[in-house]
């Protein structure tokens, strides 16, 4: 291997968010004027540009092989206050970038529920958020990007440029290429602060109903749902809804400083391990009967902090500990309109197998973009985590699987832990069109991953 | 690659005909799996065995193996990785276990016993690790015996040799660890099954499907060590330091 003056490597274990299936890789840190050269190194496992490991699975490892991480700051982002966009290194993550663009008036065009996402990652897993239904996934909002190839050239590709590449690398996982810096465009913000209402919803049915015209006015919009509930009370939920406070929402205090962004972190969770059953039925049932509870009937107006409103996990650091050694899966998937039966039975059949598990998040997509992997289709998508040493849970989601495939559903890559080749295949009807893309550009498969093998996505 | 419940997509098996090797294959199977490999010496067996195992959507592969031959025992792991790819579950499960009265009197039969036992599962153990190393993630199954705490006068041979690799897989498991490569080893008691056939069992005599259940269980909770049934553990850690002359009276089969 090429000794570089600036890179520092070491045989690492990784594993995703989840802790599950831990792997070992050649990780290596590398400013983007050196990747070409480091990749140009990797053997017959291949190499991997991995972000900030918030994937839950196994997307950002790749065993055996190289992991390349990415530097980048963000104050190497410039805005083009005409334009409304920033370009910036793909290394920088949404908290980063947050600090640098809040107090000068622009909010990033869609945030996942945690800050602690790469740009690049952003674009690999073509990330939704409380938006989608109105204003889509990032990969909607990149005008350009350029991307390091497996031969080692760089190219710049946006939807009018090298729009089959553009899109394959949009919800690509990383296997097309490196995205070493990205342009996209952002919203304008008037404060730092979000006008929020929150709305407890006593049962599945009224939340579809609730969810679907009203939101149609509203920017952000999302409906935590107790999965443990049961009966009558299956899909209770507390929906939030959103947008970017104005100046004339603020009180006075508030409006001293209306762009003062400085998010904090309340506390880490120690690295000790809990001891198993930690977290079990009872505890978490507690948990989501407190917070369910908590939440006001009707709430209108509310102002909140952009954390407290995008990112609640978020104050707690490595919360993914809390699940113990055996660590944990969230699974999330998508069912068109219409196959609203096909979310009750299977949040039914979650709720019966008390696979113990915080609050689920339950979302309305909108239009989805021309990316052939891209997750987001019209239609509702579940999230919701479990421990991933729950008894019988492979049986379980196995057979979810099936529910949502029949329902003509799919997974999200950047979730799974878990799927197989086929269900992909039948998730992602347009695999092959992206395949044939790839291929072109890759046609040695230097790009691999631990997602890639166990999901036969380069084969 | 395995997914996150440890359901493998790959498993080999070395000792094709093994009962308690077969038993846990059955055990791992689920939607997840792919490919099963039987590398056996008769291939007639591992079909056999193979065609009981077949469904949609399962490769079942059966190769010639033979733990006697050390050198070709890399040859065929790096075939069986070039047609399959990665293997993530390798159970190995070959031994003779020989009539005890025979091979501790004649010293041909006890090497016999002592080269595939000791030397094979060596040379194989040590060709399956390269391999996981290489894909930096796997799993190593290794069939011991509670002989690996306590070798008995009823068959020292068979004993010993599963008290040397006991030992060996102990070693070379702690150094795969920093690459990624789990080694569990399980030490079963009697064992009903068709290499013990017609002998008289021992006390806490137990199935291949009990083992592979307590196997597959060590396996996905990263374990480095189980036993089975479990309760031998205690058993023998007395057993281990009962005195000659009473350890040799004691009932524990032929």
């Amino acid at each position: 291997m090429a000794i570089l003056s600036t890179v520092n490597f070491a045989r690492r274990s990784l594993t995703g968010w989840g802790r599950t299936n831990a792997t070992v890789a050649e990780v290596l840190e590398v400013p983007n004027h050196e990747v070409a050269d480091v990749v140009k190194e990797a053997g017959p496992r291949g190499a991997l540009v991995r972000g900030l490991g918030r994937s839950y699975g196994d997307a950002a490892q790749n065993s055996g092989g190289l992991v390349v991480r990415l530097f980048g700051s963000a104050h190497q982002a410039v805005i083009d206050q005409a334009k409304g966009t920033v370009a910036v290194p793909a290394g920088v993550s949404i908290d980063d970038l947050l600090r640098v663009l809040v107090p000068r008036g622009w909010f990033v065009p869609v945030t996942p529920g945690t800050r602690f996402v790469t740009i690049g990652g952003a674009i690999a897993s073509d990330i939704h958020g409380k938006n989608h239904h109105g204003e889509g996934s990032f990969g909607s909002h990149v005008t350009s990007l350029t991307l390091l190839l497996a031969d080692g050239s760089q190219v710049k590709v946006g939807p009018r440029r090298n729009p089959a590449l553009f899109w394959a690398t949009v919800g690509g996982m990383g296997l097309t290429g490196i995205i070493l810096d990205a342009t996209f465009t952002l919203i304008p913000i008037e404060t730092s602060r979000m006008a929020v209402d929150t709305i407890r919803v006593p049962d599945l049915d009224s939340l579809f109903a609730e969810m679907t015209s009203p939101d149609d006015d509203v920017r952000y919009s999302v409906a935590w749902i107790d999965p443990l509930a049961k009966g009558r009370h299956l899909g209770r939920s507390i929906l939030g809804r959103g947008d970017h406070a104005r100046l004339d929402q603020l009180d006075a205090k508030d409006a001293i400083a209306p762009l003062e962004y400085t998010p904090q972190q309340l506390a880490t969770f120690p690295p000790l391990v809990p001891p198993a059953g930690y977290i079990n039925r009872l505890t978490v049932a507690a948990f989501n009967e407190v917070w369910f509870r908590k939440a006001p009937v009707r709430a209108i107006g509310q102002v909140q902090s952009i954390a407290s409103f995008f990112h609640p996990l978020d104050m707690v650091g490595s919360w993914n500990r809390v699940y113990g050694a055996s660590g944990m899966v969230q699974y999330q998937f998508v069912v068109p309109f219409g196959e609203e039966v096909a979310m009750r039975t299977v949040i039914e059949r979650l709720s019966a197998a008390r696979a113990a598990s915080f609050l689920a998040v339950l979302k309305r997509f909108g239009a989805g973009n021309a990316a052939p992997l891209s997750f987001p289709a019209p239609g509702w998508t579940l999230a919701l985590d479990v421990p991933a040493g729950s008894p019988g849970l492979g049986e379980l989601l196995h057979g979810l699987d099936r529910i949502v495939l029949d329902a003509g559903g799919r997974h999200y890559f950047t979730k799974d832990a878990h799927t197989t080749p086929e269900a992909i295949r039948r998730g992602y009807p347009r695999l092959d069109e992206w395949k044939a893309v790839r291929d072109s550009v890759d046609p040695h498969g230097r790009w691999q991953s631990d997602l890639s093998r166990r999901l036969g996505l380069t084969d | 690659m395995n997914n996150a419940f440890g359901e493998p997509q790959s498993i080999l098996l070395l000792g094709g005909n093994s009962d308690i090797g077969l038993a846990i294959v059955r055990e791992l199977l689920s939607p997840a799996t792919r490919t099963v490999v039987l590398a056996s010496r008769d291939i007639a067996k591992g079909e056999a065995a193979a065609k009981g195992l077949r469904h949609d959507g399962l490769t079942v592969d059966v190769v010639a193996f033979d733990g006697a031959a050390t050198d070709t025992h890399e040859t065929v792991i790096r075939q069986i990785a070039a047609t399959h790819g990665d293997i993530d579950v390798a159970i190995v499960a070959f031994a003779l276990l020989g009539d005890g009265e025979v091979s501790s009197k004649d010293p041909g039969v006890a090497a016999t016993i002592a080269h595939v036992n000791f030397t094979g599962t060596i040379t194989a153990t040590i060709a399956v690790a390269n391999r996981m190393r290489a894909q930096g993630h796997g799993a190593i199954v290794m069939l011991s015996s509670v002989a690996g705490e306590r070798v008995r006068s009823a068959n020292p041979v068979y004993g010993a040799t599963k008290a040397g690799i006991d030992g060996f897989a102990q070693g070379l498991g702690d150094g795969l660890a920093a690459d990624g490569v789990h080694m569990l080893i399980v030490r079963p008691g009697f064992v009903h099954s068709s290499m013990t056939t017609g002998r008289s069992a021992a006390p806490f005599a137990t199935t291949p499907e009990q083992v592979a259940q307590v196997a597959v269980k060590g396996l996905r909770a990263k374990r480095r060590m189980v036993w089975a049934p479990g309760i031998l553990r205690y058993v023998f850690s007395t057993l281990r330091h009962v005195p000659g002359p009473v350890w040799r009276k004691l009932p524990l089969g032929d």
